[in-house]
């Protein structure tokens, strides 16, 4: 069992850097993710202009960037495999599971990256209070892993569909509904100050989403890859 | 010692019937040709056999000394060549050959790598991107990634379509070779392919 998770984490581990090496040199989710993001971003600061918005409000627009630009930048992940005709290849030579594990990892890098370039250019542009800046940071970490699980299982669904196109945040949103509400109300205390014992239940569930959309995912995703 | 039995095989595609009641069996030792002309089904056979594609109703064997194999531990005893599979273009030919070693956990993977491309003769381009390859040569590295785990089932489709002459006397020494380890199923339409290699025939269409 340890012998087999470990081989697991290895094989997952080499789908994981061939991604990025591919990535890194077509930068082809990359730019969809971040060009939705930072177009959203500014559109979102020029139509604000001089007016303070408050906490919820803030908090609320963080997730609809980062849910927008998930869906924008993640879905290619299953969808470019099937599009190159790649995807034999790996269904011959992988175990399935791993290839979530992969996939899931390298979705969370490139959801983590993103997040660090838009969120201080949200502070940056909109200005808003950040009272509790370590809470911030650990709901961004915890919304992120739940984001990142059930995008990667989503778009290997939708990565087998003949209309593939905005099928992805169609799909996402009845699935992320919990995970987006209890981000919003963690950044929203994070934003107003709260400390972090008062944002426990809400990491709390953000924890448990996680856990529960990456055990579900690989219990499925097996029967997902078969097709 | 290794066997493979076609149990009655039939692939639907929107009630339309693609081939029916398939029946074969393939011993070590022996080359299956499946020959028939376009959309008699050629490929969706192959892609069955492989587990790429689940058939209507049939079922298909796989018996390693007299031990039939799960369909999930199936493809670690095959190799496959298509049309349909690609490699991953923005990498080169030796960075396949490594990531798809390291997947199927093998040992040795760089080594397994390097002495393939040298058998389908692409060592001289190992460190190109394959997006720079020709189609030819990328039919080699298809090879090459089929043979990297030495299967004991080569199941190739179109094996000779781009192919030189010296490609098509790598495939006959391929095909020759993996007979002494195991069998091979290939489908083809080309008449001279079909004497050339088949101990067996299968007829569809």
């Amino acid at each position: 069992m340890v012998t087999r998770f470990f081989n697991w984490v290895k094989q997952a581990g080499a789908l994981l850097g061939k991604d990025i090496k591919v990535e890194f040199r077509t930068k082809y989710s990359l730019n969809s993710f971040l060009m939705f993001a930072l177009t959203t971003l500014v559109m979102v600061s020029f139509a604000v202009g001089p007016y303070i918005l408050d906490e919820v409000l803030h908090s609320a627009l963080i997730w609809i960037i980062l849910f927008f630009s998930a869906m924008a930048g993640l879905a290619r992940s299953f969808v470019k495999e099937q599009e190159k005709g790649t995807v034999y290849a790996l269904k011959l030579s992988a175990v399935p599971e791993t290839v979530y594990l992969g996939k899931f990892i390298y979705n969370l890098v490139l959801l983590f990256f993103v997040i660090t370039i838009v969120i201080p250019f949200y502070i940056f542009f909109l200005s808003p209070p950040v009272g509790n800046p370590g809470l911030l940071v650990f709901v961004l970490i915890l919304g992120s892993l739940g984001l990142a699980a059930a995008t990667t299982i989503l778009a290997a669904i939708v990565s087998q569909a003949n209309v593939k196109g905005n099928l992805l945040p169609v799909l996402a949103f009845p699935v992320l509904l919990p995970l987006l509400i209890t981000a919003i109300n963690g950044t929203r205390l994070a934003l107003e100050g709260f400390p972090l014992r008062d944002a426990m239940p809400e990491l709390q569930i953000l924890i448990s989403f996680f856990a529960i959309m990456l055990a579900v995912s690989l219990m499925l995703f097996n029967f997902v890859w078969e097709g | 010692m290794i066997s493979i039995q076609l149990n009655n095989l039939t692939k639907t595609y929107n009630e339309q019937v693609i081939f029916s009641g398939v029946q074969e069996a393939v011993t070590q030792g022996s080359c299956l040709v499946v020959s028939g002309p376009n959309g008699s089904g050629k490929t969706t056979l192959l892609k069955i056999i492989a587990g790429l594609v689940r058939p209507s109703s049939g079922e298909m064997h796989l018996t390693i000394e007299n031990k039939v194999i799960p369909r999930e531990e199936q493809k670690d005893y095959l190799g496959y060549v298509s049309p349909d599979l690609m490699l991953y273009e923005e990498l080169s030919a030796l960075e396949n050959l490594e990531f798809f070693a390291r997947i199927r956990g093998l040992t040795e993977g760089v080594k397994k790598a390097e002495e393939m491309l040298e058998k389908v003769q692409l060592n001289k381009w190992k460190a190109k991107m394959v997006s720079t390859y020709s189609t030819g040569m990328k039919q080699r590295l298809k090879f090459a990634f089929a043979l990297l785990h030495r299967p004991l089932l080569l199941l190739l489709d179109e094996p000779g379509s781009n192919l030189d002459e010296s490609g098509h006397a790598l495939v006959q020494e391929i095909i020759e070779e993996q007979k002494q380890r195991g069998c091979v199923i290939l489908s083809t339409n080309d008449p001279t392919e079909v004497s050339r290699y088949g101990d067996q025939i299968l007829q569809l269409g």
